[in-house]
């Protein structure tokens, strides 16, 4: 088969086709990092750049995939794979998708090796790029983060599709015909996203069994043989991922659409559900992509907190360059993310409020009980552009007896393990805190004459008696914004004070009162004195014209 | 030779209009860009490299990739703002077509002028619907981002066919192929048109009156 092939043809395909795997394998990692990525054109070429491409080569995904290959290439039964997983902090992984670089028998002898076969290649890489942020799980590595990381495997032999649930999608970036055969590059990918409950460490062993030599020896708590996509903090490496970080720093000459102080966390429901696992374990897809597809607002960088209690391996760490002002937090539980130091200018130009308090600028987002809608996530960040209609829906379901987010604490939560933390206010709290708590003790309200200030004091002073008297279920009012430092009045008690105004005095004539017969009496005088103002009524209607 | 055409249709809401014509006109030009040909002696040439960019939309839940080529965006940015901007004038309803052809030129003697064949036309239709309510705005902004992933996987599709692709041209004749005034990458030629349909349904075309104009100005 090889007979029409020169020798000289053959060194430079299969020379093509390892390096093409190894830029494959490049490209699909790079974009489950979570970051966007940018490579500079240059007019003059280097040399250096496979497919005349700008890719760049992490040397840790080099080395996992030559370490796959083990020297040999894709061939017909012996596809190389690169296998996308999910794996949250509280250890539940899921496959998410699974690239194959295939070849078959269908050769194409009349091709130029040197020449089309290279440029077809390039080609190909070009829509590898264009798809890799087509499938689902690129907006899910975009998001990665605290709650899960994004995991790569590669593996070489036959293609393993079993993990990747029912009902799953295939989609064909491109064929490239060879006089050796045709390689084709496909994706698999999971459709159904919705958790097993149990954990899945039993499911994936058996995939370690299969192909044992690419795997490390190391216990399977570990994963070892999975290796995360993003990137790690200087302090925290766990072996020899330094390589990472270079190409990192030189990766993060990314484009910034979006200023370091709107570079926040992008919060999902899931933050806060701490105390409750079990809503963890049903991480379904579409409350994600609801809770974070404020994208008006967020960054689209990655902002990637360290990940807070992550056991094993993915300590997702800032990108040092690109987010200067992120703050690493060592390993906390709790499930508080990252904040950056300096708050939101948008939200605090409009507001006034001084930078100290970051807390409750971003906190205000996030809706504090996991029983919120994922709307609500939406309209909170939304009403973070001023829109008051989102206000609306964030007071509608923000009603809950929980003391923490949108309560102001300063004393308390700003000093909390000395971290600025904006969803500090999210962390569990002591509810013996509640003498402090201003919402239930609404500051000093001024005096105003409202003759409804009774009423608002008769609702004070119930929320105060509520620990002792039970029945009354207090309302606990979070308006957005809402922060008590500055003003001695804040929006909740300024709010509750006048939701209830007196009726306006032209509304209350009792017009019962006046009786048909006068009525009808005083017409015609008012007739008179229309029409001695007739003029003046003709030149209004000539200016509304 | 023929020119195969493509037709890709779209149904945006109105401020989405320039994203997604950005979107698929640029991974189009990503597969339809190489780097700028440097050519030595025999014959030979050797390529530039071609950098690439991740660009997040503001108003659709999509990401795409284009060339890092900040001219070329420059172009396709103005013509798609024209674009927009006529879609967006009274007496269109909503629909217009796009359309990026891809060409060669050939040189006649003269008195005429070169002829400009193409080989390649893909044609974006776009459908403007609007939105009642910021509810349905977010709806949107998902399902035409996962709309624009069906495009991207359906350009990819036919790029990937390997039909019909001008042959890499000699340095003398590397004009009539490519478009070099661009500093760091080099497309194929190609030009940008678009067409609106206005209220009555007849399609007013600007791209007829440009061809007349073209034909005229010899």
């Amino acid at each position: 088969m090889d007979n029409d092939l020169s020798s000289q043809d053959k060194k430079d395909l299969d020379k093509f086709i390892k390096f093409f795997a190894l830029k494959t394998v490049q490209v699909i990692v790079q974009s489950r990092l979570g970051e966007k990525i940018c490579t500079r054109s240059s007019s003059s070429p280097t040399g250096s750049d496979w497919f005349n491409l700008a890719i760049k080569d992490i040397p840790e995904v080099t080395h996992e995939a030559k370490k796959a290959l083990a020297g040999q290439l894709p061939s017909i039964g012996r596809s190389m794979c690169v296998e996308i997983s999910l794996k949250t902090s509280e250890g539940d992984s899921m496959e998410l998708e699974t690239w194959c670089l295939e070849m078959n028998e269908k050769c194409d002898k009349d091709i130029k090796v040197s020449y089309t076969v290279y440029n077809r290649l390039s080609l190909l890489l070009k829509s590898l790029l264009a798809i890799t942020r087509v499938t689902p799980a690129y907006k899910l590595s975009r998001k990665q983060g605290h709650d899960y990381v994004i995991l790569y495997r590669i593996y070489f032999g036959e293609v393993q599709l079993a993990g990747l649930g029912e009902g799953f999608q295939t989609v064909r970036v491109g064929v490239v015909g060879t006089p050796i055969g045709t390689i084709t590059l496909s994706c698999a990918y999971r459709t159904n996203l919705a958790f097993m409950s149990t954990r899945q460490f039993e499911r994936t062993a058996p995939i370690m069994g299969i192909i044992i030599d690419h795997f490390v020896e190391r216990p399977f708590g570990n994963v070892g043989h999975m290796h995360p996509c993003n990137y790690r903090a200087p302090g925290e490496e766990e072996g020899g991922y330094a390589g990472v970080e270079d190409s990192q720093e030189v990766c993060t000459t990314s484009f910034s659409t979006s200023p370091p102080s709107q570079c926040v966390v992008t919060v999902s429901k899931a933050h806060l559900k701490t105390p409750k696992p079990v809503l963890v374990n049903t991480l379904k897809v579409p409350l994600m992509g609801l809770a974070f597809s404020h994208q008006l607002y967020s960054s689209r960088l990655s902002y990637q907190p360290p990940a807070l209690g992550a056991a094993d391996l993915c300590n997702p760490a800032t990108c040092g360059g690109a987010h200067p002002h992120q703050m690493a937090v060592p390993g906390k539980e709790g499930g508080v993310p990252q904040v950056p130091m300096q708050p939101y200018h948008g939200a605090q130009a409009e507001h006034g409020r001084m930078p100290s308090c970051p807390a409750h600028d971003t906190a205000h987002h996030i809706p504090a009980t996991p029983s919120s809608s994922g709307e609500d996530a939406e309209t909170c960040s939304r009403s973070s552009e001023q829109k008051s209609a989102g206000l609306a829906d964030t007071l509608e379901t923000t009603f809950t007896r929980k003391v923490g987010a949108f309560v102001n604490k300063p004393t308390t939560q700003i000093t909390t393990a000395s971290l600025d933390l904006p969803f500090a206010a999210f962390a569990p709290r002591a509810y013996d805190l509640e003498e402090n708590d201003p919402m239930v003790h609404p500051p000093d309200s001024p005096d105003t004459s409202s003759p409804l200030q009774g009423s608002l004091h008769s609702q004070g002073s119930s929320e105060t008696g509520e620990q002792a008297q039970e029945d009354f279920v207090m309302v606990d009012f979070k308006p957005a914004f809402s922060k008590d430092d500055l003003l001695p009045m804040d929006l909740g008690t300024f709010y509750r004070e006048f939701q209830n105004p007196p009726q306006l005095a032209s509304l209350s004539i009792d017009v019962s009162a006046q009786s048909m017969a006068e009525d009808l009496d005083s017409l015609p005088e008012k007739l008179a004195i229309y029409e001695k103002n007739i003029d003046e009524f003709d030149a209004f209607v000539e200016t509304l014209q | 030779m023929n020119c195969r055409s493509e037709v890709l249709e779209v149904s945006v809401e109105g401020r989405q209009v320039d994203e997604a014509m950005l979107a698929l006109l640029h991974t189009i030009l990503l597969h339809r860009s190489t780097g700028k040909f440097h050519y030595k002696k025999e014959g030979t040439y050797s390529i530039g490299t071609v950098g690439t960019q991740d660009i997040d939309c503001d108003f659709i839940d999509f990401t795409f990739v284009r060339v890092s080529s900040e001219e070329l965006d420059r172009v396709i940015r103005k013509a798609v703002g024209e674009f927009k901007d006529a879609l967006s004038n009274t007496g269109s309803d909503g629909m217009g077509q796009i359309s990026l052809e891809f060409y060669q030129k050939k040189k006649s003697r003269w008195p005429f002028s070169d002829e400009c064949i193409p080989w390649e036309v893909w044609s974006i239709k776009v459908n403007v619907v609007n939105l009642a309510n910021e509810q349905e705005r977010q709806i949107c902004r998902e399902k035409v981002g996962e709309k624009l992933g069906e495009k991207v996987i359906n350009i990819v599709e036919v790029i990937n066919r390997h039909e019909y692709l001008p042959k890499m041209p000699t340095q003398s004749e590397v004009d009539n192929v490519f478009d070099t005034s661009l500093k760091d990458v080099q497309p194929y030629l190609h030009k940008i048109t678009f067409q609106i349909t206005d209220s009555l349904g007849t399609s007013v075309s600007t791209t007829m009156r440009r061809l007349i104009k073209d034909t005229l100005a010899l």
